[in-house]
């Protein structure tokens, strides 16, 4: 699975760094950048939980 | 009607106002019928690539579109929203029927029922004649209608080409889906840049090995250049690929002045020295050596005395400023960068800046939903590259004389 963000959705709520910090930093301005899109097998749940509860569900998730 | 030869091809109609339909069938003959699979096959014979920008394969992408199910539209990009570029308003205002008839060869080919003509309210004139020349068209052709969009730098994006005719908005919209997959109407839509199409009508008429005959192997063909700055003929001209930069410079009258660099590609474009440029050809494979590209055509030469910098500064900030407003990184990384540039610029900046600056124009890439930030990071790691001279000099840029371009 991979993660992706739509950026036109995000608003830079930062919700999917809280959960993710392995995958996810916030840039200088509070804007998630993805540092490693694919999601290894042990943070599955996190990364679907991550995208749940995305407030404007920017997070999207690829099944490979 | 015997092809051509030699140049000019595309701009052979190109004088005082618009060929009209009876002039242009004189010059060029009536539009061919080709089978729907025949334009595919000539089209990739003759190697044709788009020329919006991205240089795509142009047989690939109607191959693409053309095995897909019910096709909505044809769309004719002529929104040609990059400000130093002219080529398609050109070939619009003057030869609309070439474009057209590339277009109605095309909604033949991937079977849609529609044509869309898609421009910006600063092409003027140009607009005009599209119109006259769509009541000019035969009877039982697709039908073609003209949708004029605001001038925006982004809103001749595909996507936001086709957000446009589906609700008014010249934003663009977050891929996949691309138009050839899901564009208008949510069906599959091909989308091609003006001057494309009007090369698809030629080599529908004269083959692919008449196109052949200009340009090298890897770029064959004729191409249309939109060349200003500091040249004493600036203006939209058509040359053979493979052409050297030094012989362009020529054809357009030379430099109007000493010159230091060439800006290649348009404001998402690569500069080049003037030492550089002097060894460059206008081919894929000899401007990719200094990170080039020609984009849709776009040639400024800047002279000796300008700031590289202070341009540089300029552009940025405009970029910033066409931002669609979709996507944060967008918003705040090319007004972040914008602001950095002009410091360096006016010799202002502080010990972080050019580092940071770099790093944003990294962090940008790839990070909004079309490719606009990536473009102007392009264009900015460019300068900082060609223009180092001006950063290690410490001289504020704004005492030197400025030259607008």
């Amino acid at each position: 699975m991979k993660i992706a963000v739509n950026p036109i959705a995000c608003e830079g709520h930062g919700m999917c760094v809280e959960l993710l910090p392995e995958l996810i930093r916030l840039d200088d301005w509070g804007y998630p950048v993805i540092e490693l899109e694919r999601v290894p097998r042990r943070l599955d749940g996190l990364a679907r939980r991550a995208a749940d509860v995305c407030p404007t569900l920017a997070l999207l998730l690829v099944e490979e | 009607m015997s092809a051509p030869a030699g140049l000019p091809r595309l701009l052979a109609g190109v004088g005082a106002g618009m060929e009209s339909s009876a002039g242009h069938q004189r010059r060029h003959g009536p539009l061919p019928t080709l089978s729907t699979t025949g334009l595919i096959e000539v089209v990739e014979r003759s190697g044709l690539r788009g020329r919006g920008g991205a240089d795509f394969p142009t047989a690939a992408k109607l191959r693409a579109v053309a095995a897909r199910r019910k096709v909505s539209a044809v769309v004719v990009n002529g929104s040609e929203t990059e400000p130093a570029s002219r080529k398609d308003v050109t070939l619009l205002e003057h030869v609309p029927h070439l474009v057209l008839d590339g277009a109605i060869l095309c909604a033949h080919t991937v079977q849609a029922d529609s044509v869309f003509v898609r421009m910006s309210a600063r092409a003027g004139a140009a607009i005009d004649s599209v119109e006259t020349a769509i009541a000019e068209r035969a009877a039982g052709e697709t039908p073609i209608a003209l949708v004029v969009g605001p001038d925006g730098y982004v809103g001749g994006e595909e996507t936001a080409v086709i957000h446009q005719l589906e609700s008014g908005i010249a934003k663009p919209t977050y891929t996949p889906p691309r138009p050839y997959e899901k564009g208008y109407r949510n069906r599959p839509t091909l989308i091609q840049n003006a001057e494309t199409l009007a090369q698809i009508a030629l080599i529908a008429r004269y083959g692919p090995a008449w196109y052949r005959q200009l340009g090298t192997d890897e770029d064959p063909g004729s191409t249309l250049l939109t060349v200003s700055g500091a040249v004493a003929k600036p203006g939209v001209y058509e040359l053979s690929f493979g052409t050297p930069l030094h012989q362009l410079i020529d054809a357009v009258g030379g430099p109007s002045e000493p010159l230091q660099a060439v800006l290649v590609g348009g404001y998402f474009g690569n500069w080049l020295s003037i030492e550089d440029a002097w060894h460059t050809r206008l081919a894929r494979e000899s401007l990719r050596e200094h990170g080039a590209s020609l984009g849709a055509g776009v040639l400024v030469a800047l002279p000796a005395r300008a700031s590289g910098l202070a341009e540089c500064a300029r552009i940025a900030s405009y970029l910033a400023d066409q931002s669609a407003g979709q996507c944060g990184p967008c918003i705040h990384g090319l007004r972040a960068i914008a602001d950095g540039v002009q410091e360096l610029a006016d010799g202002t900046a502080s010990a972080g800046t050019l580092e940071r600056v770099r790093r944003w124009c990294g962090e940008v890439d790839g990070r909004g939903a079309c490719h606009h930030p990536n473009g102007a990071a392009r264009f900015v790691l460019s300068s900082l590259r060609v223009f180092s001279h001006e950063l290690a000099a410490g001289e504020p840029a704004s005492r030197r004389r400025r030259q607008a371009v």
